[in-house]
């Protein structure tokens, strides 16, 4: 299985997972701040900040894109509980 | 005090601010909490101003819903709803925003102002009429014309919501802050040379609105001190016309870490909080404090929460780079002092600050993993997995405390063995 790499910016640790692996899988597990409302793509609250490998996560969503959207994202921001990692990436609480 | 102003207030009119400024609010002197969580000991005013100019009139916030009566008084005292072409909104908390829907009935080609941040809340605001809403969102740099004035608008986030901005009367030099620079203090002589001694309800109000968001104050600060400022026009409390920039320069002081100067030059501070019953967390405490004073540029600090009050403990805390927190496990809890203090860190901001938690326990000893989750909660970072003994610590357990003590402070100056380090998914 293909695998790849995230990074924790905010307690500087790295995890090798499965490609297909979401965020809030990992996250959690490993105590980063990212912190979580309904897991479900709905409020908001897991927003990140993707500062390297921005294009080796999943597509966002129609769901999540209005989610980001009505939440102000910035461009390089997506929701943990949605984003499935594929390739090598650096994420950090937003 | 001006007999005049007394008057019009009485008699539910505007009172005249400067040429063509009025102030439209409405006092509140009977309220006591605010929000549940303020409490105000004179009530508090909802200010709402207007500004009149030759091409038309801009209304600036509005009030708290049960007192648009009196809005609309002094409203209808100075002009016609038809002449109103803008409605600003600094804010949209419903104190401010009360009165809009029936506004916009009264007025409806007045188009509304807001922030960029604003625009989800006021259709949140307007379900009904959502669709057709008139209004358009603003930033810093933008402004508008009533003719012979021209409002402009600065973008100033979360101070205390994601919306809020400032609008400045760049003709009159007058700042309508919205929140910033208000305070929960009712005083129908309105202006800050003739009200009461204010000065505590100022403080008060900052350091529960604002404080939190220290940083965006200072950020907001920026835009504001370049500004002439014959008056700041803030949304609750009096009006700032005598010396308004002695405002501005304390807010300032108020966000303006204290520690700062303190410390050597890339020093971390680390503050050990503890509760014990048995002395068995105490004597956990203890060894950790041990452990993190052996690295070198982290200064430790030990506290047992028996012996201290929650408030100075939270400063302590927002000065701080990271925080431990030890409690025994009783009925399957992390004992109260912890809870008091962890929940009254609302005020403060905590973003990224490391935090740890450990503690001895009987049977379960649950008390950690709910600390660790509630400093996540608070958006710290809990990177290490928090120390639990059961009962009495042995010497080898005190090691391991040492240890971890170590690891923290090591953590805080980037030397951790657990930084850069690369796990595997199944080791977690």
């Amino acid at each position: 299985m293909a695998k790849a790499k995230v990074t924790f910016e905010d307690i500087e640790l790295t995890v090798n997972v499965p490609a297909g692996t979401r965020v809030i899988e990992v996250s959690e597990k490993v105590g980063s701040g990212i912190i979580y409302g309904c897991r479900e793509c709905d409020c908001g609250t897991c927003m990140m900040e993707i500062t390297e490998g921005w294009d080796n996560l999943s597509e966002p969503s129609v769901l999540e894109d209005k989610v980001l959207r009505e939440n102000m994202a910035g461009r390089h921001q997506r929701l943990a509980c949605q984003a499935q990692i594929l390739g090598d990436v650096t994420v950090k609480p937003a | 005090m001006s007999s005049s102003i007394n008057l019009n207030l009485m008699q539910g009119k505007a009172v005249q601010l400067d040429d063509g400024v009025y102030w439209v609010g409405a006092l509140d002197p009977g309220l006591r909490t605010f929000d549940i969580i303020l409490s105000t000991a004179n009530g508090t005013t909802y200010n709402a101003y207007l500004v009149e100019g030759d091409e038309g009139v801009a209304v600036i916030d509005t009030v708290k819903e049960e007192f648009s009566d009196e809005f609309f008084q002094r409203l209808e005292s100075v002009t016609e709803y038809s002449r109103i072409k803008y409605i600003v909104l600094n804010h949209l908390e419903p104190d401010h925003t009360g009165a809009l829907p029936e506004l916009l009935k009264r007025a409806p080609q007045a188009q509304v102002c807001i922030s960029q941040r604003a625009q989800s809340m006021l259709k949140a605001l307007l379900k009904d009429s959502r669709e057709t809403l008139n209004y358009t969102a603003v930033q810093t740099g933008d402004s508008l014309s009533l003719g012979n004035c021209t409002l402009q608008f600065f973008n100033t986030p979360f101070l205390h919501w994601p919306d809020t901005q400032c609008t400045y009367l760049l003709e009159r030099e007058i700042l309508f802050s919205g929140d910033v620079f208000g305070c929960h203090f009712c005083d129908a002589r309105l202006f800050n040379d003739k009200v009461g001694d204010f000065r505590f309800s100022f403080d008060y109000y900052y350091a529960h609105i604002m404080r939190p968001f220290k940083n965006w104050v200072l950020q907001a600060l920026d835009l504001i001190e370049p500004l002439s400022l014959k008056m700041i026009t803030p949304a609750h409390g009096p009006i700032l016309r005598d010396r308004p920039r002695r405002y501005v320069t304390h807010y300032r002081e108020l966000s303006t870490s204290s520690l700062s100067g303190e410390l050597a030059h890339n020093e971390k501070s680390l503050i050990i909080f503890y509760m014990s019953s048995y002395g068995n967390t105490a004597r956990m405490a203890e060894a950790i404090y041990a452990g993190t004073d052996q690295v070198e540029g982290v200064r430790v600090s030990l506290y047992d929460l028996q012996g201290g009050e929650t408030e100075p403990f939270v400063d302590l805390i927002e000065e701080a780079d990271g925080i431990m927190f030890g409690s025994p496990t009783i009925n399957g809890d992390a004992v109260k002092p912890v809870w008091d203090l962890l929940s009254s860190l609302v005020v403060v901001n905590l973003r990224g600050k490391l935090g740890a938690a450990f503690g001895s326990y009987g049977w379960s000893g649950e008390a950690i993993q709910m600390v660790e989750d509630r400093m996540r909660g608070l958006k710290m970072r809990v990177p290490i997995e928090g120390v639990r003994i059961k009962l009495i610590p042995t010497d080898e357990e005190l090691e391991q405390c040492k240890e971890f003590g170590k690891e923290i402070s090591s953590f805080l100056v980037g030397k951790s063995k657990q930084q850069g380090k690369v796990l595997e998914l199944a080791e977690l």
